[in-house]
């Protein structure tokens, strides 16, 4: 099945590509939503095609086709130079590609239920039942579950040699129940408001046990109504881990992005705070902050064995006890800022130029618990579950709003408050961390859709963490 | 008859009577040429095929997508449809098909859009590039050809095709940056020098910006800014599913905007850019969402359209069934007001060219946090005085054009880029009497 990439990139190469590499990728997905005890929708898509890239002086030429004859591979590849070529008409710097090992290799994500092969019936009968416990709850108005699964093949062939198979599975999944009042709406959902992901099979879904939390999800959204709100000023915050994860995502793992702090991404996706000269020296948080990317976590979303430029995958420190020292980088990104090429470029199908994307960054655990922080806490949040982030194009002034929180006060929890925020500076945030539990709360909690770059790609993330404490944090901004 | 009408027929002729069914065939050509550090980085194109089938067996309802157009993929896509279908629980809410239903003419195409090549793309990023050497340029100009066709076992049939073309980027001097945009049918129209002359003048005057306090300030808002609050009002609230769950602070008939505002989707116009039919074949036609103020309207697929007991306003798209049927074609009535003259109204107040990252804490109330980019301008006794740092707000966009808070209604429609991208929104510049920032680039 190496075939059509080789081909794509024998042309580009025959129309006088420096370099090239293709991707022939084919896919499978499936998304179920179900509301309110009924199925809403059920999506099965296939696609296939081949991808090409072809490198001439400081540009890429990239070319995508569904249409797999010979004459359709010839001319993708020949289109892939003429667009490198055009790209002169602006010039840059020379774009050198960083050395990476060579290699004919296979992959296959683990795996024990592939999530196609489970039925039809059964995934409908398990969301939609999610659904109607929820619906069942006195005050919810909405309640929804979705499924969704990715089963793809990628066969890579670079000028260089690499011939690469891969087949990645991820599967997820998620449900939430919506409270409506006079003016507002109140929100629950499990296990994070995007659904947990990971790289697996249905036994993803078995291991979280949706039906077990229904009820309960759905009681405390009803309960949120008649909540107060939380209350506005300084105090010691507590965030769970999969709000901790989006944190983690959104004020480091894309400021962390090499092709950012480049400019690259200037436009659209914003730059970063981070200076490169300031690798090793740059202080971003506390020493309890331990931050690593690291594509080889077994059942982590952003697992792989290798990138879509054929680089392995690899674990790379980024934050160690609260100082910068590591980016996530490609072969060309890597090569200028001559730093080691961290196998960290992705792209969302075969028709989609790769670009540096997060792998798995994450936040490794500390020494504590979720309880020993409550009851060290004299007064402040617990908040869990992210509702809203917003976060500026340097990834440093953020606000997040979380669906549900507990005031602290003297070391015990208490009441339930409503619509809480925090907001923050990201170095002077991660800072105040001073407390964060151990490996018993550590998880890989999964981010299904990261939008970056142009045209629009989603990328699937994976981002560890465990509860985590914040001194001194603004909460409770509101409109 | 365009090839993406071709596929689709025939895709309804391979299920026969063995079920309802509609299918909706996209080909085409997209391009995209990106660029950072004033030089092309990126360059990018693909011949695009997106394949969409609907069938109902009894009630019984699939979806399925693909992208191959030969024969015996286009019969597997068929029986694994009908196959996915025989799974299902009956749908009570299924609507059927749209009946055969005569649709506009929809050739919005222009040839040189359509054969543009990635040297028509990179002259008119070079021109942008140009307007500041001094400066550092990012941004990206694409081009997009697309021919639809639409068939459904009723006989529904539907064609259309239509280009785009857009230039949108920044220059940076170092401490600041400004943006220009340009949306068009027609690759022709779009003016590099110009756009990015607008993106330097902005990104020269942002220097020396100062932190403020935060507050409530008069605001003069750009046509970016405007399209953002508009594609949230659309997404989250003029939304028929989002009514039906309750989640909308839609009120129809109650004057829930100043009645300065005016918002239709127009997908008749002359300049609309996309093919006048939805997803499930349904002719779009014109439809006021606000009118003086008082809100006028809700889009509908069919599903949510028999739920109300109304017909569908054709605004059916792919994922309607998870997110509800949406407006692509908006646009807010222009004022009478020249930009300057704004401007020389307020006191004191800020202008804002463009919003970033805005998320919803409420869709009932539409309370949205963002913060302000690309320049953000203190305005006194009615000039422009000086930048100011980046701020973030916290705000209710239905009470920012909400009743007695619209001062003015620019004259400058045009198509804006919102956070939902480019080409869905036709907006003017707005000046609004009070906005709440909640806190500046310090936190």
């Amino acid at each position: 099945m190496f075939d059509p990439a080789a081909r794509a990139v024998e042309a580009a190469l025959a129309g006088g590509a420096e370099y090239a590499d293709a991707r022939f990728v084919e896919s499978r997905e499936e998304q179920i939503q179900a509301q309110n005890g009924r199925v809403e929708s059920v999506d099965r898509g296939e696609s296939l095609g081949v991808g090409v890239r072809a490198l001439i002086g400081s540009s890429w030429g990239f070319f995508a086709t569904p249409d797999l004859s010979d004459s359709a591979l010839d001319a993708a590849g020949r289109r892939a130079v003429d667009i490198a070529r055009a790209s002169a008409v602006a010039p840059g710097p020379a774009m050198p590609l960083a050395d990476v090992p060579v290699v004919e290799a296979e992959y296959e994500t683990p795996h024990e239920e592939p999530p196609f092969e489970v039925s039809l019936s059964e995934k409908v009968d398990l969301f939609t039942g999610i659904t109607t416990t929820m619906a069942g709850v006195e005050g919810i108005r909405i309640a929804t579950a979705s499924f969704g699964a990715w089963d793809t093949h990628k066969w890579f062939v670079s000028s260089q040699g690499h011939r690469i198979h891969q087949h990645i599975v991820e599967t997820g999944g998620g449900f939430d129940a919506t409270a409506v009042g006079e003016a507002e709406t109140q929100r629950r959902s499990y296990p994070q408001s995007f659904g947990q992901y990971e790289t697996g099979g249905f036994e993803v879904i078995r291991r979280w046990d949706f039906p077990a939390h229904a009820e309960r999800i759905a009681e405390e959204a009803a309960a949120l109504l008649s909540a107060d709100q939380c209350p506005e000023g300084e105090m010691t915050l507590i965030l769970e881990g999969s709000q901790l994860a989006l944190q983690i995502h959104e004020s480091v793992g894309h400021a962390i992005e090499l092709d950012r702090i480049l400019g690259w991404e200037a436009a659209f996706a914003g730059t970063s705070h981070l200076e490169l000269p300031k690798l090793g020296t740059h202080r971003y948080g506390s020493e309890l902050m331990n931050i690593t990317a690291d594509a080889t976590l077994p059942g982590a979303l952003g697992t792989f064995g290798f990138d879509d430029e054929g680089t392995p995958s690899q674990r790379v420190p980024i934050v160690d006890e609260g100082r910068w020292v590591g980016v996530l980088s490609g072969r060309d990104s890597a090569s200028i800022a001559d730093l080691p090429p961290g196998g960290m470029v992705r792209a969302d199908g075969y028709n989609r130029l790769p670009m540096v994307r997060m792998t798995n960054v994450g936040l490794l655990p500390g020494s504590s618990s979720l309880d020993e922080m409550v009851a060290e806490t004299e007064r402040g949040v617990l908040m869990s579950t992210n509702r809203s982030w917003s976060i500026d194009d340097k990834r440093l002034n953020f606000q997040f709003g979380c669906e549900i929180g507990w005031l602290i006060e003297n070391g015990k929890l208490g009441k339930m408050v409503k619509n809480p925020t925090y907001t923050g500076i990201t170095p002077r945030f991660w800072a105040q961390l001073d407390m964060l539990a151990g490996e018993d709360e550590w998880v890989h909690w999964g981010t299904p859709n990261c939008g970056k770059g142009q045209p629009m790609q989603v990328a699937h993330t994976g981002h560890s963490a465990s509860p985590g404490r914040f001194a001194e944090v603004r909460v409770g901004v509101r409109g | 008859m365009n090839e993406a009408q071709v596929i689709a027929d025939r895709l309804i002729e391979i299920v026969g009577d063995r079920a309802e069914a509609e299918a909706t065939v996209s080909t085409g050509r997209e391009a995209l040429t990106r660029f950072a550090n004033s030089f092309i980085h990126q360059n990018v194109g693909e011949d695009a095929v997106a394949i969409r089938l609907r069938v109902a067996v009894d009630g019984r309802v699939a979806a399925l997508t693909g992208n191959l157009v030969d024969d015996e993929a286009l019969q597997r896509l068929v029986d694994d449809a009908l196959e996915a279908a025989s799974l299902q629980p009956v749908d009570a809410e299924w609507a059927g098909l749209t009946p055969p239903t005569p649709v506009n003419s929809s050739d919005r195409s222009d040839p040189a859009t359509a054969a543009a090549s990635p040297e028509d793309r990179a002259e008119v990023v070079r021109q942008f590039i140009a307007a500041g050497p001094d400066y550092l340029a990012a941004g990206y100009c694409d081009t997009s050809d697309q021919q639809i066709g639409f068939a459904n076992s009723l006989g529904q049939r539907a064609a259309g095709r239509n280009t785009r073309a857009s230039i949108d980027g920044i220059h940076q001097t170092g401490e600041s940056a400004g943006s220009g945009h340009q949306t068009s049918r027609s690759i022709g129209d779009l003016d590099g020098a110009a756009t990015g002359g607008q993106a330097t003048s902005l990104a020269r005057q942002g220097m020396g910006a100062y932190d403020i306090k935060p507050g409530h300030y008069e605001v003069v808002l750009s046509p970016e800014c405007v399209a953002t609050i508009i594609v949230f009002l659309t997404f989250y609230g003029f939304n028929g599913k989002a009514v039906e769950d309750g989640r909308s602070f839609v009120d129809l008939g109650a004057e829930q905007f100043d009645p300065k505002v005016t918002l239709v989707d127009d997908p008749l116009s002359e300049d609309a850019l996309w093919v006048p039919f939805d997803a499930e074949g349904t002719p779009r036609v014109g439809l006021d969402l606000i009118r003086n103020g008082i809100t006028s309207g809700v889009t509908h697929d069919r599903r949510t359209a028999a739920k109300a007991g109304v017909e569908s306003t054709g605004h059916a798209h792919e994922a309607s069934a998870a997110w509800g049927p949406m407006a692509a074609n908006l646009r807010i009535q222009a004022g009478g007001t020249e930009f300057e003259d704004m401007i020389s109204t307020v006191e004191r107040g800020l202008y804002v060219t463009t919003f970033n990252y805005c998320r919803v804490l409420d869709p009932k109330s539409m309370v949205v946090t963002g913060l302000s980019r690309n320049g953000t301008f203190m305005i006194e006794h009615g000039k422009i005085t000086g930048a100011v740092t980046n701020l973030r707000f916290t705000q209710s966009f239905i009470s920012g054009i909400g009743p007695g808070n619209v001062m003015t209604v620019g004259n400058d429609v045009r198509y804006a880029d919102s956070e939902f991208g480019a080409g869905f929104v036709r907006a003017p510049s707005l000046q609004l009497a009070s906005w709440n920032f909640t806190g500046g680039a310090e936190g």
